[in-house]
């Protein structure tokens, strides 16, 4: 009795995580189905699920009409870039937070996560032109360094919460074992918080890997990263559904696949502290 | 060399003073245990001479030198935690050698060193595994390892034994006693076990309230206690206190007198008359709980086995050389 219970329970639950599953990839597999199809096929109304006429023309006329790997060249620059300085400022300042809290620490990460609040849009003019007065825009510079800044309070909190699981004895026997600050960070602080650390880089990649607000508001060609670029085809000569949907594909692929490679570590990252 | 002296040390939490003032002096390479009831400050007073704490006021020297100012990393001492604390991403002998290698040692002195130090502590099988592929045991060896393999000027010891089971705490006490020895660098152990207090010291700090209320010898402490809290912190099973005419007639407020040292009569007409309560019978030892009336409880204990049961009337004759004489305040009387 009982254990057919729970077998129809496992069963049912099953099949309800993989149509959840289902519902939310359907925009993604959808999108790459439509990267395939014709222009007309593309929006025909009943739309054909499987059953067109397959085609790659899309992908090169993509490839023809803007340079892809630029723009990749260009998203991996400012996604990386961003995430490995942001890393650099927030480590020291996650494990400061963390091991030597003050009375105001607490205020200070509040503070922090008080400027995600406010909506970008709000600081666009001024920091357009100070962008422009420094010659920042359309520069990967200016992007690595606004998303950067943008994405540093999320980073900070996320290693700040690992930093704090780890026991403060350890870090204490390192100190009585004779290791300065410096090494104590590199040799048992930075090793014990890899998880957390790289699930927060992966964060972070995939952050600003499809930052669009900025990037699309300061860059227009040079500097341009994958999403100006899949902008680019929702021009005002109309919509280009099934190019802007090869496009969307070749945007996301990369990332897609670091984050289909990388689950178990990000997953557990994300609940790290939470299980254990 | 290894010589820790402790100058009217303090130590306050915010508005909480925990440790009022601490004097010390600790001989190069004796072994001296903190012992107290919990939450008296011992983990604090250690910490402070570790330099994992400032103190708020006083001195700390080590062979002569102030180090309140010094880093723990420059103090040259090393420290044994009651969690262990390994590196838990580092081998067996990347958790020794560590040390080693924050000093600047080669790397051919540093595995010398560390095969030495495993070898001492019958590790040498484990060097390579992590420290999650050990025993409760082990990893109690490799954290002393650790501490050992510095050559520090002394060792800091915080509850080391107490995750231990029973029959391992035994044996490491022997242990950790023995390599002291040997080595001869001073230690200080932590612990809330008389027993070890009272088997691993050279000399033992009680502490309470974060203040030091007695520091001596154990045999000291046994034969004479300066207060009250110690005459009744140091000894298992407790001395047996008690007040009112048979004190005064000593000329105290209070006389203390220890369950080893009142005689058990069956049917004697002196000491003091009661009903036993519980008999508890170890084959070893036979101890009675005594219900004396207006003196309270009792205990006694008598060295074998004595055939006296629950509801048996008593007389209990505390030996007169053996009686303890406090003042109204607590302290011991002397002469
Ligand atoms: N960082 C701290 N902040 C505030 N109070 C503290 C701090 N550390 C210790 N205390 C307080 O100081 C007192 C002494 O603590 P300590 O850890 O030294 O006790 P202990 O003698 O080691 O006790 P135990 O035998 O339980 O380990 C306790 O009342 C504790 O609450
Ligand atoms: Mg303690």
């Amino acid at each position: 009795m009982a254990r057919m219970a729970t077998t129809r329970r496992v069963v049912v639950s099953t099949i309800g995580a993989w149509l959840f599953g289902f519902l939310i990839f359907f925009p993604i597999l959808w999108m790459v189905l439509a990267s395939f199809k014709t222009e007309l096929e593309a929006f025909a109304i009943p739309p054909s699920f499987l059953f067109f006429h397959w085609t790659t023309e899309n992908y090169a006329t993509v490839q023809e009409r803007s340079d892809y790997f630029l723009h990749a060249t260009n998203s991996i620059i400012i996604a990386g870039g961003s995430t490995l300085i942001a890393l650099l400022i927030a480590i020291p300042a996650a494990w400061s937070m963390a091991f030597s809290p003050t009375k105001r620490t607490k205020d200070i990460l509040l503070w922090m996560l008080s400027t995600k609040m406010m909506p970008p849009v709000g600081v666009l003019v001024p920091i357009y032109l100070i962008y422009k007065s420094f010659g920042l825009l359309d520069s990967r510079i200016g992007l690595v360094f606004i998303l950067c800044l943008g994405n540093l309070p999320i980073v900070i909190w996320m290693l700040f919460t690992y930093f704090k699981e780890i026991p403060r004895d350890i870090l204490e026997a390192a100190r009585m074992d004779g290791a300065t600050i410096g090494r104590e960070l590199v040799h048992v602080l930075t090793p014990m918080a890899i998880p957390g650390l790289a699930s927060t880089m992966l964060l972070n990649l995939i952050l600003a890997w499809n930052e669009a607000f900025w990037t699309l508001n300061l860059s227009t060609s040079n500097a341009a990263p994958l999403t100006t670029f899949i902008a680019s085809y929702s021009s005002p000569e109309g919509l280009f559904w099934a190019k802007l949907s090869a496009a969307s594909t070749l945007a996301i692929a990369p990332i897609l696949v670091l984050g289909w490679f990388s689950q178990k570590q990000l997953v557990r990252g994300l609940t790290f502290g939470a299980v254990k | 060399m290894g010589q820790i002296t402790l100058q009217d040390v303090q130590k306050s939490f915010g508005p909480v003073h925990i440790i009022k003032g601490a004097d010390l002096e600790i001989a190069d390479g004796s072994f001296v245990v903190f012992v107290g009831p919990s939450g008296c400050g011992k983990t604090t007073l250690l910490r402070l001479i570790a330099g994992l704490e400032d103190v708020s006021g006083g001195k700390i020297l080590i062979d002569g030198k102030n180090v309140v100012d010094t880093p723990p990393a420059k103090r040259g001492l090393s420290m044994v935690f009651q969690s262990y604390a390994l590196y838990p991403h580092m081998s067996v002998r990347g958790n020794i050698g560590f040390g080693l290698k924050m000093a600047g040692l080669s790397k051919d002195e540093t595995n010398r060193k560390v095969e030495a130090a495993a070898a001492t502590l019958n590790l040498t099988p484990y060097l390579d595994r992590k420290p999650r592929e050990l025993s409760g045991g082990q990893r109690q060896r490799v954290a002393i390892g650790r501490a050992i393999v510095r050559e520090p000027k002394a060792f800091l010891f915080d509850e080391p034994l107490s995750n231990l089971d029973a029959a391992l705490r035994v044996q490491m006490r022997i242990e950790v006693t023995r390599l002291q020895k040997q080595l001869g660098t001073t230690a200080i152990y932590v612990t809330h076990d008389q027993v070890e207090a009272m088997t691993m010291a050279d000399k033992i700090v009680v502490l309470n309230g974060g203040k030091i209320e007695q520091y001596g010898s154990p045999l000291d402490l046994y034969e004479k206690p300066a207060n009250l809290f110690v005459a009744g912190f140091i000894g298992s099973p407790k001395m047996n206190f008690v007040t009112g005419e048979h004190a005064l007639q000593k000329g105290a407020a209070t006389i203390g007198v220890r369950p080893e040292h009142l005689k058990i009569e069956r049917d004697g007409a002196g000491g003091w008359q009661g009903t036993i309560a519980v008999a508890e019978h170890l084959g070893s030892d036979t101890f009675l709980y005594v219900d004396a009336g207006p003196l309270g409880m009792l205990t006694a204990r008598y060295i074998g086995e004595l055939s006296l049961h629950a509801g048996d009337h008593v007389s209990l004759v505390p030996d007169p050389a053996r009686i303890h004489r406090f003042d109204a305040s607590g302290n011991a009387i002397r002469g």
